[in-house]
């Protein structure tokens, strides 16, 4: 599809625009509409519209398969973390409260960290299949 | 301090110790990072069992959201014995897993292979620990989709189709269980399994919880390979690499025999499942039926695999049988049963790793004769199968016993002649191999030595565990029986 002007223009425009949408809808999560999955999925969406266009291998350029493999791990790890560390200040799994001297703050902060890896995870995860799929070489 | 938040790190242990080890390149440290998992796992479900063997229940809030608003993990004599079983089932099987699959899968593979297996581990573990339904369903399919991918990982290009099989049926069980929970929240607009259960009294019957029981029933019945709901289990178990069979059988059927206890028993009310819906007779009949006609596929079966897995979809008709007799006894037995079938199966699998390791397949005519050049993995094979025969002095001599006690105490004659038949049914099939293994000569140009100890000694370890069950049996039935009480008492 490289070929066609229209597609490459545009989607040289709309893809920066996906990408800043996708971490509004991010870190906007804990307000409004949004969150750590819905945004990984459309961060992922703008580089396979990218791939659509340019070929697969422009992927390659950003996201190597093991910087692939390291950020899926690193979501999930983050996530995971962040329950170890109110178990290590004193509280329940996952209770944000310990996360800050004020419970209100630690509440947002632990939200925020934890939906930022599900972020990543997803977000990896989503690239990875797309490049599993479409890099695959027909036997 | 950390004994409060034992029922959290049961789970979350192998979700961290997951992703590390898909960081981890090389497969010895993945492998030995998993093992460290489940022994910390072991330990950790020993000690709950021992917190909670005295009839008290562990209750913790995850997040500091108390019940029922939060996700509550709740421990009591059922799960904690079913913990237990998956935990040591888990650690046995990587003992087994470290030679076996860096024979059966492909080197750049290995690491993914443990970082699924820790993934099933959490999932499994989760939904025996999690009294919140809808997290029941989390950890459903985070065993379930890390489950097909440990499947499709097997040598045999088949595997990916039966993998995809699984993937198919599990998907459509687990929706079937979505729906049954969905409905259940739509009537009570809670998901905790207690809460629900206070709820579900309250209102009583009507046409939408008569619908979620169908629904999660079907749904279970598909996870658990229920006759005639089980056409994805023989395919998946031949298929698989030998230490994921060994896992599977032993662990993700009797997982879901718990749920099927935990809804039938405890979220409804035995009084309505088994009084005003008529599913007693019909998981009995079912079971009966399974019972008979799969030992019956058994025999004919050229793969010993595959054999084992129809014996497996007889075995969960044994536990159903149990359940569908709706008494203290019935419980007890079935509970019994998932125990010590995962003793044997485990023992039976792990031997015919050991084959498959050193002859490269477990085809009947390959094992022609096996008994000599392989005396003790041979000789652990015939203990599991004894077990499986169920002949006095094994473990499941002790199940089949309490099984037939407790058919008789209701009087259902039948259902006696069903587990005899389906233990003469057993006897064949297994005799099939026997004499294949010890009463044919081996061919002349076979040279297959013994397996290596670091696969014979995860293999011994449970079938010299069938036969110390099937002599002190204080543990195995006294759990049962606990437990038995508990989800017997709790519907009053």
């Amino acid at each position: 599809m490289k070929d066609n002007v229209v597609l490459r223009v545009v989607t040289k425009i709309i893809v920066p625009v996906i990408l800043v949408f996708s971490l509004y809808v991010q870190f906007h999560g804990d307000y409004g509409p949004g969150g750590g999955f819905q945004a990984g999925v459309i961060f992922a969406a703008g580089f396979i519209l990218y791939a659509l266009v340019f070929g697969v291998e422009a992927i390659d350029r950003v996201f190597s398969a093991a910087t692939l493999r390291i950020m899926t791990a690193l979501g999930l790890l983050l996530f995971a973390g962040v329950g170890f560390w109110s178990l290590i200040g004193g509280e329940r799994y996952l209770d944000y409260d310990a996360l800050a001297q004020e419970p209100l703050v630690g509440q947002h902060l632990g939200i925020f960290l934890v939906e930022l890896g599900v972020g990543i995870t997803v977000a990896a995860v989503m690239i990875t299949v797309f490049v599993a799929f479409a890099g695959r070489t027909p036997d | 301090m950390i004994r409060e938040h034992l029922p959290v790190l049961q789970v979350v242990l192998s979700l961290v110790a997951a992703p590390l080890c898909l960081l981890l390149t090389r497969a010895v440290w993945a492998w030995l990072l998993a093992f460290i998992v489940s022994v910390a796992a072991l330990l950790i479900s020993i000690v709950l069992l021992r917190e909670v063997y005295t009839g008290e229940v562990i209750s913790y809030a995850i997040g500091g959201w108390a019940a029922p608003w939060g996700i509550e993990y709740r421990v009591d004599a059922v799960n904690a014995f079913i913990l237990i079983i998956v935990t040591a089932i888990s650690v046995v099987a990587l003992m087994f897993a470290k030679t076996s699959v860096a024979q059966e899968v492909a080197g750049d593979k290995q690491g993914l292979f443990y970082t699924a297996w820790l993934l099933c581990l959490t999932g499994l573990l989760g939904i025996a620990v999690t009294g919140d339904a809808f997290n029941l369903f989390v950890f459903l399919e985070i065993s379930s989709l890390s489950s097909y991918v440990l499947i499709g990982l097997g040598q045999d290009r088949r595997a990916l189709t039966a993998s995809f099989q699984y993937l198919v049926m599990g998907t459509i069980g687990a929706t079937f269980i979505l729906i049954g929970i969905g409905l259940l929240y739509m009537v009570t607009g809670t998901l905790n399994m207690m809460d629900l259960a206070a709820r579900l009294a309250v209102l009583g019957d009507s046409r939408t919880v008569q619908t979620a029981l169908a629904f999660l029933t079907v749904g279970i019945g598909l996870k658990l390979a229920l006759f005639p709901l089980h056409l994805w289990l023989p395919n998946a178990y031949t298929y698989a690499p030998s230490a994921v069979t060994v896992f599977m059988a032993a662990t993700a059927t009797k997982v879901a025999v718990y749920m099927l206890l935990r809804f039938l028993f405890q979220v409804f009310d035995a009084s309505f499942t088994f009084g005003a819906m008529p599913l007693g007779g019909f998981l009995a009949v079912l079971a009966a039926v399974g019972i008979l006609s799969t030992s019956t596929v058994s025999i004919f079966q050229d793969n010993v695999k595959r054999m084992l897995a129809y014996s497996s979809v007889a075995q969960v008709g044994y536990m159903v049988l149990g359940i569908s007799l709706v008494s203290s006894a019935g419980l007890t037995a079935a509970l019994l049963h998932l125990f010590n079938h995962a003793l044997m199966k485990g023992t039976l699998f792990l031997a015919l790793g050991c084959v498959a390791y050193r002859l490269g397949s477990v085809r009947l005519g390959a094992i022609a004769g096996l008994g000599q050049r392989m005396p003790w993995t041979m000789a652990a094979f015939l203990v599991g199968a004894l077990s499986l025969i169920g002949i006095p002095l094994t473990a499941g001599f002790v199940s089949k016993w309490y099984l037939i006690l407790a058919a008789v105490e209701r009087g259902w004659w039948p259902l006696v002649v069903v587990i005899v038949a389906g233990s003469l049914l057993a006897i064949i099939y297994v005799w099939r191999v026997v004499e294949m293994a010890y009463l044919r000569p081996p061919p002349e140009k076979l040279s297959v030595t013994e397996a290596p100890l670091s696969l014979l000694l995860p293999t011994w370890l449970l079938a010299g565990a069938n036969v110390y069950f099937g002599i002190d049996t204080q543990f195995s039935v006294g759990m049962a029986r606990q437990a038995a009480a508990l989800l017997i008492g709790s519907s009053g």
